[in-house]
Parts: C-alpha cells; structure tokens; sequence
C-alpha cells in the first residue's frame, strides 16, 4: 500500500499533505498535553517499533504470508494521536531511509495507513469492546474486526486515489499521466489483495497482540498513559493560540475577495445557472435542490443588504459554529483523559 | 515452502534492513558529486528534481530527466550494476507488472492489433511509458540521495527546509531505537527458530508471531520510560535544540542553481 513517486498527481499530493499536516499539528498538540515531556521519546519509541512490526511476516491460510501495519494495535494502545504520529514517522523513516514509498506522495500514504487507519481501527475497536472488560475476550475479535476493517479501509482509500487520477489528468489525446486505471479498475485491483491477504494479516496480529497483552501486560490496553513516570511541570506558551486568532481575524477580513470573482464556480451551479447553460435542469436535480435551503444562500442572509457586510455575517457565523464544535470535542476530549487517569 | 519459512523471512527482511543501512553508510563516505555538495543543496536539488518529475506532462521531458538522474547516480559514485540490481529492476518488476494491463484496456488509436481485447493502442503505451519512466526516474533520484547522504545529515537539512524541531528529534530517536529493536527482534526470531522442532499448526504460528511483536511491544514502552528518564537525567526540560553546522561554498551555490534551473526548464518545457 505504499503508493511511490508517480502514481498520484502534484495536486492530489499537495491536498493530501494538507491534510496530513493539519492531523499532524493537531496529534502533537494532543499529545503534549497528554505526555507532556514524555512525547518525544514515547512516539520515538513506539514509531520504532512500528517500523519494525511492519517487516513481520504473518503465516496466512494456503501457505502465503503477508505484513501487518501495526496501526490498529497502536490506536488500541497509544489513542488515535500517537498511532497518527508514530505510524507517521514509522512511514517518513521507510520512505527517506530505504526509498519506500514516496517522497511528494507521503502525505498520501500517512493519509492513508496513518491518519484513516488509526481512526478507522480506533472506532470499530471503541464500537464493539465499549463496556467489555479489560480482559475479556470480545476485546480480542474487537481488535481482529478492527484490524481487518481499517487495512481495507485504508486499501479504498489508496483505490480511491489511484482511480480519480486518468479522468482528472491526462494529456491531449486521453493518456493518463499518473496512475492509469479508472476507479471501476482501481477499486477492485487493490481490494482483492486486501479483502483476501493483507486485511488477515492485520486482523490476525492485532487480535494475537491483545490477547497477549491481555496475559502478559493488561496496563498497556488501558492506554500507555497508565504507566508511572516522573514528570515534571511544563508551562504551555500561550502566544500560539493568540496567533492563531489573529490569523482566523485576518483571513474575516478577507472574506469579501470573494466579491471580486465573477461568475459562479465550475461544478456549483444551481438549477437556475445550469437551466441558462443546458435550456433545462435535470429534473432530479431539482427535486433534490429543494429538500435543504441554506440559512445564508449566497454568503448573504436576506435581511441584509449590503453583500460586504452579508460576507463579514457569513464568515463570523461560520467561525462560531467551529469555534463552538471545536470546544465540544475539546472538552469531551478533556473527559476522556480524566477517565483515563482515574483508571491508571 | 517449510514450516518455518515465515521466521527465516522475517530474519532475512530484519537483516537486509541492517545491511541497507550499512550500505548507504559506506556509500556515503565516496568522493563524488552528491557527497562534495552540502547536505541541504543535495536534499533541496534532489527533492526538486522529484517534484519537477512528477509534475512534468511530456514524456520525452521525463525521459530526459531520467537520463539525468542516472547521470548524477553515476558522478555520485553509485555504479550502473547498484542502481540496475537495487533500483530499477525492482520498480520495473512492481510498476511494470501495474502498467502492463494498460497497454491493453486504454481507449485509443490500435497499434498492434491482436485477438479482440489483446489490441495494444498507443494511447496505452504512452500511459504505460509515462508511469514507468515517472516512477523509475523519481525512485533513482531518492535512491542516489539516500545512497549519499547519511540520515543525520539528511535530518539537519530538513531542519533548514523548516520542519520543526521536536519533529526531527523524533526521526532521530527513531533512526536510533529501530536499530536496537530490530537486533531485539532479530535475536528473538532466532531463539525460536532454534527452540522449534517439528511441524506448528498454522495458528500457532501465528501466535508465535503476534506474541513476538507484544512482547516487542512491552519490551519498547518500556525502553521509552528509560529513555525519558535518561533525557531528564541529562538536564531535558521539554525543549529540543539541534547544532547545525553546515556551510554554502561557491560550488554549493552553483550546484544548486543548476538543480533549480533543470528542474524550472523540465516544468516550463513540460507543462
């Protein structure tokens, strides 16, 4: 599932680095607030690891064998953030260090394996083994349902990718540039390989990894958190968040640009816009376009005016409406680590 | 395939990562063009070149990258039989097989007729061309950079492409403890090759491996709490400062002029 150099376009690179990014930013943010000082040799530690898990081969039924990723045991022990990170580095290491995997397509495979493997795991793994006990054995086909589900998550993704690229880039005369197969080619290509083999092989080391750690080490399925060390205080700089409010003021503030463009974006037409293009809008099309009816249609309410100060509106809204969100995650997330602490 | 072969794969891959990294090391310590420039000119020039391969839509310009690619691999001291035996057959054997069913299923202009759906088009072979080329050609340019450049070096460079501080330090802890983990589980396969006789069911097997990578698990959670304990021993307090010693001479800046100027003429011309 390592995509190399080539197969995925400039641009699908750089959008998927930007979201890898923001992941990353936001895993290590999470973190430090968990781990503090004990961050960087943990995710170290446990990236290693990662790495090397990678390269075990697991016998599978008919005589093959195939590699696990290690995301799913690493969301079970270290939480979705440090699986991100450490599968992450484990990924950064093979890909600058032994050549596999890419180097502009990285963000494409931290994507994939990293950030929806680890959330994909961590979910299904929470969704079956809520309530079971530490030991109990629903945990164990927990981490195999996980395992299996995540890598082939992951796999549609990388499919996804792949299949999206010959009828978005492709010279003058059709020749794909990047990888050549449409989605109904790409989709199953990489599916059968993973819905046979590597998903088992996942599924097989997760669910034998937490069957173990059930035996040998029970502390370590409660989160790694758990474990006693000294700690001492760090005090957390403020000027970030100030910074990061100027940037959210400024970019309100350049909300209007939008003005400025004329015409209506390729691909955002309403019934009406596509009615004067094609003399008339599909009819399923129009049914559908009146079930949801924005509160601000066109960035403006209507009981403003002036369309500079209905983008000012707009986007003071929308940010509420995140900033809103975001403290709810915050907060429930805060929960979360207060429970963890109760239980170690 | 014996009952076994799974360790002996598992040894064989652990011990082929070793031997890699000891390659690139030696590899490093050549007199040649890459290893002559500062770390930061080669990984900048290198990661370039890559970028303007794949984002170049001609396939003579990524042909002609290719051939420089090979070109800078060769000055760099990393002979034709490394790159063929390491490189290119491996891509060729991977991509190639990809690419093959391309020639056949891409809509377009027949050039070697065959029974119904064996119609090789050449629009197929200017796909199947372009995705081999683009692949080979940003896999030897990473290869000849990784060969050159030792990973402590190729760390202090990304420090000045801006990646912060607390995120190489990572790397480089990795770097560090994947060595350690990967002699641990090495010795850890071999003790259970030698204390297995006769035939495991294919379950245990599997057991023997989930229940090697928990303890490896155990074994590294644990490394890191002693590795923290150690760091705030030695005075850490949560910050991280790197020592970079690099200095641009005159041949630096000419090399890297002449990457970004291959690399700005493979964009313009092949855009």
């Amino acid at each position: 599932m390592h995509i190399p150099d080539g197969y995925l376009s400039p641009s699908t690179c750089t959008v998927l680095y930007a979201f890898t990014a923001t992941a990353w930013y936001a895993a290590l943010r999470r973190l430090k607030r968990v781990f503090a000082m004990r961050t960087i040799p943990t995710v170290s530690v446990f990236a290693a690891f990662s790495f090397i898990v990678m390269m075990f081969n697991v016998p599978l039924p008919g005589g093959t064998t195939g590699h696990p990723i290690g995301v799913t045991v690493a969301a079970i022990v270290l939480g979705p953030p440090g699986a991100i990170l450490a599968v992450s580095i484990a990924l950064a290491i093979q890909a600058l260090l032994f050549g596999d995997g890419g180097i502009t397509t990285l963000g494409a495979n931290c994507f994939n394996m990293a950030i929806v493997g680890s959330l994909v795991a961590y979910g299904v793994y929470e969704l079956i083994a809520t309530g079971a006990d530490i030991s109990s054995r629903r945990r164990v086909i927990a981490a195999a349902i996980a395992g299996y589900v995540s890598i082939n998550v992951c796999a549609l993704f990388a499919a996804i990718e792949f299949g999206i690229q010959p009828a978005l880039f492709h010279d003058a005369a059709g020749a794909p540039l990047y990888a050549p197969y449409p989605l109904r080619v790409a989709i199953p290509a990489m599916m059968i390989g993973h819905l046979t083999f590597a998903g088992l092989a996942e599924a097989a080391v997760s669910a034998g990894m937490v069957s173990y750690l059930q035996h040998a080490d029970i502390g370590l399925l409660r989160g790694v958190g758990s474990r006693p060390v000294t700690e001492l205080p760090v005090l957390e700089s403020p000027r970030l968040s100030a910074r990061l409010w100027w940037v959210v003021g400024l970019l309100m503030l350049c909300t209007p640009l939008g003005i400025l463009a004329t015409g209506t974006a390729w691909g955002e037409w309403s019934t009406k816009d596509l009615s004067a293009r094609m003399q008339a809008a599909p009819a399923g099309l129009e049914r559908l376009s009146s079930i949801w009816t924005a509160p601000f249609p066109g960035y403006a309410p209507s009981f403003i005016r002036s369309p500079l100060v209905g983008y000012f509106l707009s986007a003071m809204f929308a940010v509420g409406v995140f900033v809103l969100a975001s403290l709810i995650a915050v907060s429930l997330g805060r929960r979360r680590v207060k429970t963890d602490k109760v239980l170690s | 395939m014996t009952h076994n072969s799974y360790l002996e794969k598992t040894i064989r891959g652990l011990s082929a990562a070793l031997s890699e990294s000891l390659f690139t090391e030696h590899m490093a310590q050549k007199a040649g063009l890459l290893q002559s420039l500062d770390p930061r000119v080669r990984l900048a020039g290198s990661l370039f070149l890559v970028v303007a391969t794949v984002a170049c839509r001609k396939l003579a310009i990524v042909a002609g990258l290719f051939v420089v690619a090979t070109l800078i691999a060769l000055l760099s001291h990393v002979s034709l039989g490394v790159l063929i035996k390491r490189v290119w057959l491996a891509i060729l054997l991977f991509t190639g097989i990809i690419a093959v069913p391309a020639l056949f299923i891409t809509p377009g202009r027949a050039l070697l007729a065959g029974p119904s759906h064996f119609t090789i088009s050449a629009t197929g072979v200017r796909a199947a061309a372009m995705l081999i080329f683009r692949v080979e050609t940003a896999a030897t340019l990473t290869a000849t950079l990784i060969f050159c450049t030792p990973w402590t070096q190729i760390l202090k460079a990304l420090r000045f492409l801006r990646m912060p501080t607390e995120v190489i330090t990572i790397l480089m802890m990795t770097h560090r403890y994947i060595f350690l983990l990967l002699e641990t589980a090495q010795h850890m396969f071999e003790s259970r090759q030698s204390r297995t006789v006769g035939v495991m069911p294919e379950s245990e097997r599997r057991k023997v491996v989930s229940r090697t990578a928990g303890v490896l698990m155990s074994k590294s959670i644990e490394l890191s709490h002693e590795v923290y304990l150690a760091m705030l021993s030695r005075g850490f307090r949560g910050e991280v400062r790197l020592l970079t010693d690099f200095r641009l001479v005159a041949r630096d800046y000419a090399a890297l002029g002449l990457f970004f100027v291959m690399g700005f003429a493979a964009l313009w011309i092949g855009r």
